[in-house]
Parts: C-alpha cells; sequence; structure tokens
C-alpha cells in the first residue's frame, strides 16, 4: 500500500504541471487587464500537436529526433527523485541532488544539440545563449543545494526536505531566506521566464530558449512543451519544499498545502514577469551572478556558524 | 587655565566669521595668538617649576577629559609658538594678499581667494582643535578632533581657489579620513582590549591597567591606530596627500599643517606607543616605528632627488622628519629623547622654511625650482633665511636638528643596529646632497634677467617669524636650557622612553 | 531575537553586494542611507533598550537615513554629471571582489582574537562592509562615489564597534557623528567646487600634482 501515496504524487505531478503555465499566463492576463487564455490552454496544444505528424527537415538527423524525447524523459526521471510535499518520491538515494543536476544538465545538452542539428544561424544562437546562462544558473543552482545539504546534514533530497522544519527556519532562517531568493532566480532563467527572456516573444534576436524550438513540429514540440511544463515544476517544487516545512503527519493535508504553494508560486512569477521588463542580454549573466553570490553567501554563511 | 586655553581661540574663531571689518579680524587673529602663547608659556613655567611635571596630572572637574602631562604639554606648547609666529605672518600675508592677489600669475592661473573671514575663522579654530588634541586625555575623543583638524583645515588649503589646489584639498580630505576612519577601528580594537579591565579608553586607566590587557587585541589596536594617525602624520607608504597640500596650500598653512598638525597625529601614535610600552609590547611596536620610520626616510630621499617644486621638496623634507620622530621614538631611550628634540627642532625650522619659501613664491611668482636663480640678487634677506633654514633642517651644527639627528644616531650604535645606523647615515646624507644642489642653485645661481621686472620690497614683517625660528633652533643647538630638558625627560615618561 | 538580527546582517551583506553592482548613483545613495539605517537599527534588538541607546539611533537613524542622502544628492544635482557611477573594473569583477572580500573576511574574523559576540556573522559582515567602502573608493571614478566608500567604511566601523561592545562614553560617540557629518558636509561642498572648477566630478582628473610624471612633462 505504501506505493500508492508516491505514485499518486507522481501522477498528479505529471497531471498538474502544464496547469503551472496556465496559471503565470492567467496572472499576466490580469495585470495587463487581458480575458487571456484558457487556464487548460496548454492541454489544448499538447493534445493538438500529439494529433499531428511531425515534419523535419532533410538537413536533420537522428540526434534532432532524440532531442525532445531525451529533454521530457531527463525531466520525468528528476521528478521521480524530487519530493513531493516534503516526502519523498520512489525513487531516493543518497546524493542525489547531483543526480537531478546532471539530468538538467542531460536535456539542456540533448536540447542544444538538436537545436544545433538544424543548421539553422538562429538556432545556433539560441544554443549558444541558453549555454552562456547555464555557465551561471548551474554553480548557483549546485552551490544552491549544497549550502541546504549543509542546513540540514543530508545529501538526498528527500531527506534535505524531510529534515527542514519549522525549527530550521527558526535557527537558520537568514540562510535559507539567501536560498530561496536565489533558487527563483534560477527559476526564472531556466526556464527562460521574464527577466531573462521573454516565452511570448517571436523575435528571433531577442530569444532564446523559444528559438531553439522552432523547427521542432508535432509531438515533437509537444515533448518539448510538456518537458518546460515539468522544468517549471521541478523548480518550482524545491521552492515549494523550502517555503512549506511544515510536516502535519496527515498526507493529504500537507499535499492539498503543497499544490496551493505550487499555486502561490506560480502566480508570483507571473507577477514578476508583468511588472519586470525583460533583462538586456548583457545584464543576463549580472542577475545569474547575483543568485551565485545569494548561494555562496549561504553556504559561507552556513558553514562558519 | 586649560579651559581658558581651550576656549581663548573657539570664540576668537567663531568671532572671526562675525567681524566684518579686515583690521578687527586681523587684530583679533594676533592678539588671540599673543594671548594664546603667554597663557600656554605661563603653564609651561607653572608645571616646570611647581614641579607638577612627573606623576599624574593633576585631577579636578573635566580632568578626565582635558588634562596636560609633560607630553601633551611639549606637542602644545610648539604648536602655540608656531601659532604665534603663523599669526604674525599671516596678517601681513593677507593684508598683501588683498592688495596684490594671484601670486602665482607667471604660471597663468588667476584666481580669487576664499573670503578672508572663513580664512582667519579656520585658523582659529584649527588652532582650538590642535589645542585640544594635545590636552585631551581620552583616545575616543583624542580620535574625534585629530578628525576635526582635518575638517578644519581643509579650507585653509582650498584658499586659492583654482584647480591645483582643490585637487590637494580634495586628497587631503579623502586620504587622511579614510586613514583615520581606520584609527576608529584601533580605538575599538583597544575598547575591546580593556574591556575585561573596564578601563574603556581613557588614558590613565588604560595605562594604569596595561597589564591586564587583551596582547594580541592591543596589537591589533596598535597597529590600526599606527595607520590611521600614520596617514595623518605622513609616514610613507600613507604619505600621498602630503606633498599636495603642503605644495598648494598658502605657506602659513604648510607651515601649521608641517610643524603642528603633524605632530599632532604624531601624539596620537605616542599615546598609544606609552600604552603598549606598559603592557610589555615595547619591541613589536618599537620594531613597527623602525621599520615604517626608516621606509619614510628612504621614501622621502628618493623622491626628493629630481624634485622639481620648491615647496613640494619641503613637503618631502618633512616626511623624512618624520620617519626619523618615529624611528627614534621605536628605538627609544636616549633617542627617544632624541626623537622629541626633533620634533621641537623640526617644527620651528620648518615653519621658517614655510614663511621664507611664501616670501620667494611672493617674489618669483614660480614654484619651479628651474625658476628661481640668483635670489640674493633680488632679496638678499630673503636668501640669507633660504639658506639659513636649510643649513639648520638639514642639520648642521648649530641646530637642534643636529642634536636631534645624532642622538638618534648614537642610540642606534649604542644598541648594536649597525646596518640601521649605515642606512640612516647614508640616506640622511642623500637628503642633504638633494636639498643642498636645490637650495645653493636657488641662491647663488645665474639669474636671468627678465623684462620689466619690478624690484621686490622684502616684507619684513613676514621674514621676522622666521628669523626668530632659526634663532630659537640655532640657539637650542647650541645650549638645552635646564627648563626644556626637564620638560623633555618628563615627556619621555609618558611614552614609555625610559628604560 | 538573534535570527532577526542576523537577518539584518544578511541584509547588510546584500546591500553591500548590491552597492558592489548597482550603475545608478541615486540608487546608490539610497543603498548606503539603507544600510546605515539597517545599521543604526541594528543595537536596538539586543534586548531591552535603554533612553539613551533609543536616542541614539534616533540621531544615527535621521543623520544617515534623511541628512547624508539629502546632502549627497544635493551635491549630485549640483555637479550636473552623468548620472550613473562609471566604475574602472567591470561590475562581474567588483561582485567577484565583493564575494572574495567577504570570504577573506570571515577568514579574517574567525582568526581574529575577538571576545565572543552573541550574533553570528557580525565581524565578518563588518569587515567585508570596510573592505565594500575601500572597494568603492578605489574603483570608482566619481568624487561623490568615494564620499559613499567613506561613509561604507564609516557603517562598516560601527557595526564593528557593535560586535565588540565597547561602550565609548555618550560624549566620544556624538563627537564621532559630528565628524562624519562635518566630513560629509565639507566633501559636499568640496564637490561642488570640483564640479564648477572642472565642469565634472571624475576624480581621474585630478591628477595634476604628482611626482610620478614623466620627466619629459617638465616644462
Amino acid at each position: 500500500m505504501e506505493i500508492i501515496k508516491p505514485l499518486s504524487q507522481y501522477l498528479a505531478v505529471m497531471v498538474l504541471s502544464p496547469l503551472l503555465l496556465g496559471v503565470i499566463n492567467r496572472v499576466k492576463a490580469f495585470f495587463a487587464g487581458r480575458r487571456g487564455h484558457p487556464t487548460l490552454q496548454l492541454y489544448f496544444d499538447l493534445y493538438k500537436l500529439f494529433s499531428k505528424t511531425p515534419v523535419y527537415s532533410r538537413t536533420t538527423t537522428w540526434v534532432f529526433r532524440a532531442g525532445p524525447v531525451i529533454g521530457v524523459s531527463a525531466m520525468v526521471t528528476v521528478l521521480a527523485v524530487l519530493p513531493f510535499a516534503g516526502r519523498p518520491s520512489f525513487l531516493s538515494f543518497e546524493g542525489d541532488f547531483i543526480f537531478i543536476i546532471y539530468l538538467l544538465g542531460l536535456a539542456r545538452f540533448a536540447t542544444v544539440l538538436a537545436a544545433l542539428d538544424t543548421g539553422s544561424a538562429f538556432e545556433g544562437m539560441g544554443a549558444s545563449r541558453e549555454m552562456q546562462f547555464a555557465v551561471f544558473a548551474e554553480p548557483a543552482f549546485f552551490l544552491g543545494l549544497a549550502a541546504l545539504a549543509r542546513v540540514t546534514g543530508q545529501t538526498s533530497l528527500a531527506g534535505m526536505f524531510g529534515a527542514l522544519t519549522g525549527d530550521t527556519w527558526r535557527v537558520a532562517a537568514p540562510v535559507l531566506v539567501l536560498l530561496t531568493a536565489s533558487f527563483f532566480i534560477v527559476l526564472l532563467a531556466e526556464n527562460s521566464r521574464v527577466p531573462a527572456d521573454d516565452p511570448a516573444t517571436h523575435l528571433e534576436l531577442t530569444m532564446i530558449h523559444e528559438v531553439m524550438a522552432l523547427d521542432h513540429s508535432g509531438p515533437d514540440l509537444a515533448y518539448i512543451l510538456y518537458g518546460a511544463s515539468l522544468k517549471l515544476w521541478v523548480f518550482g517544487s524545491l521552492i515549494g519544499c523550502m517555503v512549506l516545512p511544515r510536516h502535519s503527519g496527515s498526507w493529504a493535508s500537507d499535499c492539498a498545502l503543497f499544490l496551493l504553494v505550487m499555486f502561490v508560486v506560480a502566480a508570483a512569477v507571473g507577477v514578476v514577469e508583468s511588472s519586470m521588463a525583460r533583462l538586456r542580454l548583457i545584464k543576463v549573466p549580472y542577475m545569474l551572478i547575483t543568485a551565485f553570490a545569494f548561494s555562496a553567501l549561504a553556504l559561507i554563511f552556513q558553514m562558519g556558524r | 587655565m586649560i579651559t581658558a586655553l581651550l576656549l581663548l581661540p573657539l570664540t576668537a574663531g567663531i568671532l572671526a566669521f562675525i567681524i566684518r571689518g579686515d583690521v578687527v579680524r586681523r587684530a583679533l587673529l594676533l592678539w588671540t595668538a599673543r594671548a594664546h602663547f603667554s597663557l600656554m608659556a605661563l603653564l609651561v613655567i607653572d608645571r616646570v617649576y611647581g614641579g607638577l611635571l612627573s606623576g599624574a596630572p593633576a585631577a579636578g572637574a573635566g580632568a578626565a577629559w582635558f588634562s596636560y602631562d609633560a607630553l601633551g604639554l611639549l606637542f602644545a606648547g610648539i604648536a602655540s609658538l608656531l601659532f604665534l609666529g603663523a599669526a604674525h605672518y599671516a596678517v601681513k600675508y593677507l593684508a598683501l594678499e588683498k592688495c596684490d592677489p594671484g601670486e602665482e600669475a607667471a604660471d597663468g592661473f588667476v584666481f580669487n581667494n576664499a573670503p578672508e573671514a572663513v580664512f582667519t575663522g579656520c585658523l582659529l579654530l584649527f588652532m582650538a582643535a590642535m589645542t585640544a588634541v594635545t590636552a585631551s586625555r581620552n583616545m575616543g575623543l583624542l580620535w574625534a578632533l585629530v578628525e576635526a583638524t582635518t575638517l578644519l583645515s581643509a579650507p585653509l588649503i582650498y584658499f586659492h581657489r583654482d584647480k591645483r589646489s582643490l585637487e590637494a584639498t580634495w586628497k587631503y580630505l579623502l586620504i587622511c579620513s579614510v586613514g583615520i576612519a581606520l584609527a576608529l577601528m584601533g580605538n575599538l580594537f583597544l575598547g575591546a582590549a580593556g574591556l575585561k579591565t573596564g578601563a574603556g579608553l581613557d588614558l590613565a586607566a588604560l595605562l594604569g591597567k596595561a597589564a591586564d590587557l587583551d596582547k594580541p587585541l592591543l596589537k591589533a589596536a596598535f597597529l590600526f591606530l599606527f595607520v590611521g594617525y600614520g596617514t595623518k602624520m605622513g609616514l610613507s607608504p600613507f604619505h600621498t596627500w602630503l606633498p599636495d597640500a603642503h605644495s598648494e596650500a598658502p605657506a602659513v598653512v604648510s607651515a601649521l599643517l608641517s610643524g603642528a598638525l603633524l605632530n599632532c597625529a604624531f601624539l596620537g601614535i605616542l599615546r598609544v606607543n606609552a600604552v603598549c610600552s606598559q603592557a610589555g609590547l615595547k619591541d613589536f611596536t618599537g620594531g613597527i616605528l623602525i621599520l615604517f620610520g626608516l621606509f619614510s626616510v628612504v621614501t622621502a630621499a628618493l623622491f626628493m632627488l629630481g624634485q622639481r617644486d620648491y615647496k613640494r621638496l619641503l613637503a618631502y623634507s618633512s616626511i623624512e622628519h618624520m620617519g626619523i620622530l618615529a624611528l627614534g621614538t621605536g628605538l627609544g631611550g636616549g633617542a627617544a629623547f632624541g626623537a622629541m628634540l626633533g620634533a621641537l627642532s623640526h617644527s620651528l625650522t620648518k615653519a621658517g622654511l614655510f614663511f621664507t619659501s611664501g616670501v620667494v613664491l611672493a617674489s618669483e611668482k614660480t614654484k619651479r625650482i628651474a625658476d628661481v636663480r640668483g635670489l640674493w640678487r633680488r632679496a638678499p634677506c630673503t636668501a640669507a633665511l633660504w639658506l639659513a633654514g636649510f643649513f639648520l633642517i638639514t642639520g648642521m651644527p648649530p641646530s637642534g636638528v643636529f642634536l636631534a639627528k645624532f642622538l638618534i644616531l648614537k642610540e642606534a650604535i649604542r644598541l648594536d643596529h649597525y646596518w640601521l645606523a649605515c642606512g640612516y647615515l647614508f640616506f640622511l646624507a642623500v637628503l642633504f646632497a638633494g636639498m643642498a644642489k636645490v637650495f645653493i642653485a636657488m641662491t647663488f645661481g645665474e639669474r636671468e634677467p627678465k623684462t620689466g621686472e619690478k624690484p621686490f620690497e622684502e616684507p619684513r614683517g613676514m621674514l621676522a617669524p622666521a628669523a626668530a625660528f632659526f634663532l630659537i633652533v640655532a640657539g637650542i643647538g647650541l645650549y638645552l636650557p635646564e627648563w626644556l630638558r626637564t620638560l623633555i625627560s618628563a615627556a619621555l615618561t609618558g611614552i614609555g622612553g625610559k628604560s | 531575537m538573534h535570527t532577526f538580527a542576523e537577518l539584518i546582517i544578511v541584509l547588510i551583506i546584500l546591500l553591500d553586494l548590491a552597492l558592489a553592482v548597482t550603475g545608478s548613483l541615486s540608487s546608490c545613495i539610497r543603498l548606503v542611507a539603507l544600510q546605515g539605517v539597517v545599521a543604526g537599527l541594528l543595537p536596538l534588538l539586543a534586548g531591552a533598550p535603554h533612553p539613551r541607546a533609543l536616542l541614539f539611533a534616533a540621531v544615527i537613524v535621521t543623520l544617515k537615513g534623511a541628512v547624508f542622502p539629502w546632502l549627497l544628492m544635493r551635491a549630485r544635482d549640483q555637479s550636473g554629471a552623468r548620472k550613473d557611477v562609471e566604475p574602472l573594473i567591470s561590475y562581474p569583477a567588483s561582485i567577484a571582489l565583493c564575494i572574495g572580500a567577504f570570504i577573506a573576511s570571515s577568514w579574517m574574523g574567525s582568526r581574529l582574537p575577538l571576545p565572543e559576540t552573541q550574533v553570528a556573522w557580525i565581524v565578518p559582515a563588518s569587515l567585508a562592509t570596510i573592505f565594500t567602502g575601500f572597494l568603492l573608493i578605489t574603483t570608482r571614478s566619481k568624487a561623490i562615489t568615494q564620499v559613499l566608500g567613506y561613509l561604507v567604511i564609516e557603517n562598516g566601523i560601527y557595526i564593528f564597534g557593535l560586535a565588540l561592545f565597547v561602550e565609548q562614553p555618550m560624549m566620544v560617540e556624538l563627537a564621532i557623528l559630528l565628524d562624519v557629518f562635518v566630513a560629509v558636509f565639507v566633501m559636499g561642498i568640496a564637490i561642488f567646487h570640483i564640479s564648477r572648477e572642472f565642469d565634472h566630478i571624475d576624480t581621474a582628473e585630478l591628477s595634476e600634482l604628482s611626482d610620478w610624471r614623466r620627466a619629459g612633462d617638465a616644462k
């Protein structure tokens, strides 16, 4: 029976993650005074794309086709490791936070390779930018998780978030605040949200993530869109687990609360997107360096306690 | 008496801002300086002949904040004497500036001067702050007052409203303020060192409980205070503001900066040095003082060679002498006596030289060494004083400076620091050679006749203070009066110089 | 309560970082003011404040939070200079130096033979703030940023004093504050004069007086 809960958590994630993007879009529409897409728009899109036949350029090879599949399967695996509402998922082992960092890296690698495989200058440019920002974002994320491991004394994600309680917040509030801020910035950058990238733009010169998906169509594009929503869930749930350290013992209430927090995080992203303009490309590394500084400070701060 | 000494320049300074008439204001400056000096002389006589020099300073209301021990008295006396000379000089100088502003017209600079009221007022307040520095008995208060001297003297440097003096003022303000901020760190360390004893920053309490102070913290305190006050004092490598400020300020201000202000900063170092010596850190502090002292002498010697501006040359000579003072204090014993004597002689000689340099500037309208030749033809009295000042400052006997330098050398040899003694002698020789070249060329060189040059009438009133100072310094070299010896010896107990 | 104080310490460090990257002169002034206010409030958190501490905090907060920014903003407006900081090194280099300074100061903080402090990280934070002040003075070209650097150093020293629990007599503390006030005032006037004489407040132009000129410059 004990497998039921993790499994239902996992299924919930798989089903609910496109909803997050819907929430973000609703919030943005609200601030812009528009009616906006339906909240379930992404589900309709996915359905539509899956029923289409993909079109492949003759210059592409198998690498191009493998990219979206590897990307989405990496995300699916990451979510199998990631705890839900502070409770372990079914795959959890010591040091798994390094595992998920590499899985995220793998997904990025596959996407970038697929983009390069098209031979298009635009996609190459997007790939180059993606990698450039990753150089800044990954150390911030890695150091942040390391600091969290240091705070809780655990090396598995499930252990870390399981050990994170209200008392931890009382003792190490400064560190956790720094980490939350750092993760939030990494979330915005990794998911190509507004200060780093504008998901709504279709102007090639300023696009980063979108430009890499230009040549994909049909189910491949659906995989990419779905993978993106799973990635948003990954980072969102890290923040959610961080700010919600309460373990009441009741599984149902914990999960409900966690889902609520996830939507709050999505709403926060929407607010940020509505209130900020996109940064100039050369300024994006500054933002990520800030995240890196937050993580580094948190780690130093924790080590010296 | 102390209250009167402190309040006199303070009130006069505030009055100077209010008074409208130039004549009245100048008279106020003059008479304040005279009154201040008379009071100071009375105080010195009272202390020396009243036998009050040994032991703790007299108790009384406010004695925890302000009172004089022998060391403070010595430095206050120097400052007061200098101020007397400076006031006499300044009165003539201001009158001259009023009729003929733009003393550096030959360099193509046209400028206005700051309002005379601001100048006089700041001068008096600056003196008040320096008097208070010498009298303060609390390290925290000492800090605040040293910073006050920086702020009050900044407008003085910017008397000539031109770009160069502005640059000098800015450097002076910023470098000294930041340096002094480090001294504040030092004060905090000092307070932390005495936290368990409850000594606070009171000098007497710190000296009394020196043995119980936390040694590592005390060392940190000394380092920070040394760097902080050393910046203000012009020890190399923290001296960068000094040549600029001294060369761009009016001569009278340069004289006060060099002769009195640097001593005040030195007093800050001496105070903490005394505490450290009491706590048994004499070797540590002595080593640092010797190192930076010698380094300052070397720096000054190197920068003096090839110097093109004679006021900067004098400024580097000040750095050299500050180095010698630090060196002497670090060696201790007889050298410390030499250092105190050196402080006195250097202040008077350098002030006299700066006064003379002001007259040279008025005559030649340039600060460039290469453009001043054959001074004795145009201004014989000035030239004579210029040369006399050179002999005195480089330590030709008979001069108080000679005595000081000699005592320090003797102590270095007595303590078997042969390399130190050799280096010291060598760089003094370099300094002598560097200065001799400049001074002799300026005095005797072949003068190129300039067209349309008016004959120069030497302002006797501006030369008189310099002449008086030079006579005093030469007199000290010939015969050291008993009362002065007593005063300096008593001052030595205040810095732990007696081994 | 200590957690709250620690949060403030973190805030102060973050303000250091922000100062290292901020490009706009007016936000720099505001950040320095904020840091001063936050540091001024810090002693009130350490238990029940008595009237003296309250009064002192009030003086500090007024000075650093209102008077200094006002003076500096005035100097900025009068100078009519470009409204950005114009650093001599790039912003990533600034922030790297800042983080390096923080690591160095945490090392120094652990090495210094200081009495035990109650609030973690107060000593490294103060040292890092002092380093940031030096960074502002040395790597920014404007006169006004040098004043800001001086103020940041002063903030750092103030926090350091709090860490050591050195009780200075009221008179001395007020004298120190007065000095800092007059210093900023006088520097403000000097900035005004610099902007009038040089048409800008770039200290790189203040280079006429130097002994390092090449011999060829001599006329």
